[in-house]
């Protein structure tokens, strides 16, 4: 039987070390709202949306009163949109109409974001995904809860240069369309390479259409908890640095998959994965920058952070993987600087560049994650740092995406502000040197050579 | 069998155990083992109760312990047992 000492264990996480459930969040695949009537194709959208996930609020709730554990965030990821909405849209505004659609069905059931007004154009895009990209900047700016991505890379099948010289412009554009708002719409826009088809993890969560109808995916977290247990083992060897991030990576994700279990049966929905990733938030203590200081360095972005970010995104999916039937989505260690209070503490310091982000982004699960740079910063200059991160994601054969914010009328030194979870960020600086050539070059890069293994 | 775990921390003061227990006995919630220590003149008590034949809504019982503790000066928190079991034991 449970003993007191485990019991207080586990509320210790919970009280004081910020053990949560990042997110449930339900995919609802809109294929079959499909129609060529705009009007008809919203409708349909709209009632699917609300039918499906009409009782995940309240049923979160009652998990989160239930076991005592808080679930943070309860959010849908749908169908891609240039796919569902190819037949009837004509023109990117056409597009918008769907995205106030999910922004009023978001907003029916409770949600505060809906992820998946996205296209996938790793190898090349059709009109409805160019369409779809250029009404990003308006659907962002004009709704409140949507979350928009684009794949623009595969290891499979290269890089899509054509697009990625867009969605540079789309990023400008979308900073331009909310700067109002320290340029916010450009923190609900990633751009991926490999984009996981499962990922419950806002900006980038859309349904993949390898899914089926309807899926619970959860995203777990846990810095504080991992930063916690590696204070007890302060000078000690490599082994024991592990097994602890291990063990702790391991109960974290317990957790997780109960609720997953949980949600999934009492919204008679299929359980789909659980996401590993450690996810920050711009709390005290609920940090990746801390894990990665506590390791051994000064400050994140010092020599020695790479290796110490390798080391603890292997050391958690080790021991996450056995703690769940079901493993997917990003799964590894989040690095958003807005969004961590250690990363913001280093950039303040001067100890963590863009450069090192980058680096840092080749062994770690995600990529330049919530990075606010000059308003001034070219769109040009945004394209070849999407391209920079997308070729490290199709080389390494793993997911690599890009979610930065040029502040339109802040520079270095500035702060943008973006509130909730989403937090703040001083300005980084970015190389200033042109590659307009390069990007102005029409066309894709071929697939790497490992990507023939047939 | 459903089980249910309570756990009050707290200042040590006359009445915490029959002031959860009345409540939980009203409840026709049963024991099944308690554990309890002072710790520096805190109070904490780890309950193991078996909820298979409670009447009410689960969720309530929980807003109701918390509403119990805050009248009493401690925490009560009420849980289901996997989220403890599933963290701890394979």
């Amino acid at each position: 039987m449970i003993n007191m000492y485990e019991v207080s264990e586990t509320n210790k996480m919970i009280e004081h070390e910020n053990l949560d459930v990042r997110t449930i969040t339900l995919g609802i695949s809109l294929l079959d709202c499909i129609d060529s009537d705009l009007n008809e194709l919203n409708r349909k959208i709209y009632e699917r949306i609300t039918k499906t996930a009409e009782n995940l609020v309240s049923v979160g709730q009652n998990i989160e009163k239930e076991f005592g554990i808080p679930i943070v965030n309860k959010r849908i990821s749908v169908t891609p949109i240039a796919l569902v909405g190819g037949a009837a849209c004509k023109t990117p505004e056409d597009f918008v109409t769907i995205a106030k659609t999910l922004d009023r069905a978001a907003e029916t059931v409770g949600v505060n974001f809906i992820g998946g007004y996205s296209a996938l154009v790793s190898k090349g895009m059709t009109k409805s995904d160019e369409n779809l990209i250029r009404s990003i900047p308006q659907a962002l700016a004009e709704t409140e809860r949507i979350c928009s991505s684009v794949n623009v890379g595969s290891t499979k099948t290269g890089i899509d240069m054509d697009a990625v010289r867009l969605c540079g412009e789309t990023v400008k554009a979308t900073a331009e369309a909310t700067k109002e708002r320290d340029s916010l719409g450009c923190a609900k826009l990633v751009i991926f390479c490999n984009a996981p088809d499962d990922n419950p993890f806002m900006a980038g969560a859309f349904l993949g259409v390898t899914e089926g109808d309807a899926v619970i995916n959860v995203g777990v977290s846990g810095p504080g908890v991992v930063k916690k247990a590696l204070e007890k083992v302060r000078g000690k060897g490599f082994e024991e640095l592990c097994e602890t991030i291990k063990k702790t990576a391991f109960k974290v994700t317990r957790v997780g998959q109960l609720v997953a279990g949980e949600a999934s049966q009492r919204l008679g929905i299929p359980f789909g994965i659980v996401d590993l990733s450690l996810a920050p938030t711009p709390a005290i203590g609920d940090s990746v920058a801390e894990i990665l200081e506590e390791i051994g360095l000064e400050r994140v972005g010092a020599p020695g952070t790479t290796a110490a970010l390798a080391l603890l995104n292997d050391q958690v999916k080790k021991g996450g993987v056995m703690a769940s039937s079901y493993v997917g989505g990003l799964s590894g260690a989040f690095i958003p600087v807005s969004e961590d209070q250690g990363m913001i503490d280093a950039v303040h310091a001067g100890s963590l560049t863009l450069e090192k982000l980058e680096a840092m982004t080749c062994v770690c699960s995600v990529g330049l994650d919530m990075i606010a740079i000059p308003g001034k910063t070219s769109a040009a200059t945004i394209s070849g740092i999407i391209a920079d991160e997308m070729a490290i994601g199709m080389v390494n054969q793993k997911t690599t995406a890009v979610r930065l914010i040029p502040v339109i009328g802040k520079d270095v030194g500035d702060m943008a502000e973006f509130g909730g979870l989403l937090g703040y960020a001083p300005i980084m600086p970015v190389n200033e040197f042109d590659c307009e050539a390069f990007i102005s070059r029409k066309g894709r890069i071929p697939a790497p050579i490992h990507s023939f293994k047939n | 069998m459903k089980k249910c775990i309570v756990t009050v921390l707290g200042k040590d003061t006359v009445g915490i155990v029959a002031k959860v227990c009345t409540y939980l006995a009203e409840n026709n919630i049963n024991i099944l083992d308690i554990s309890q220590t002072i710790i520096q003149g805190y109070f904490n008590m780890m309950v193991i109760t078996d909820v298979t034949t409670l009447e009410k809504d689960f969720t309530v019982v929980c807003d109701e312990m918390e509403k119990l503790g805050n009248e009493i000066g401690v925490s009560i928190r009420c849980q289901r047992e996997e989220i403890f079991e599933k963290m701890h034991r394979l």
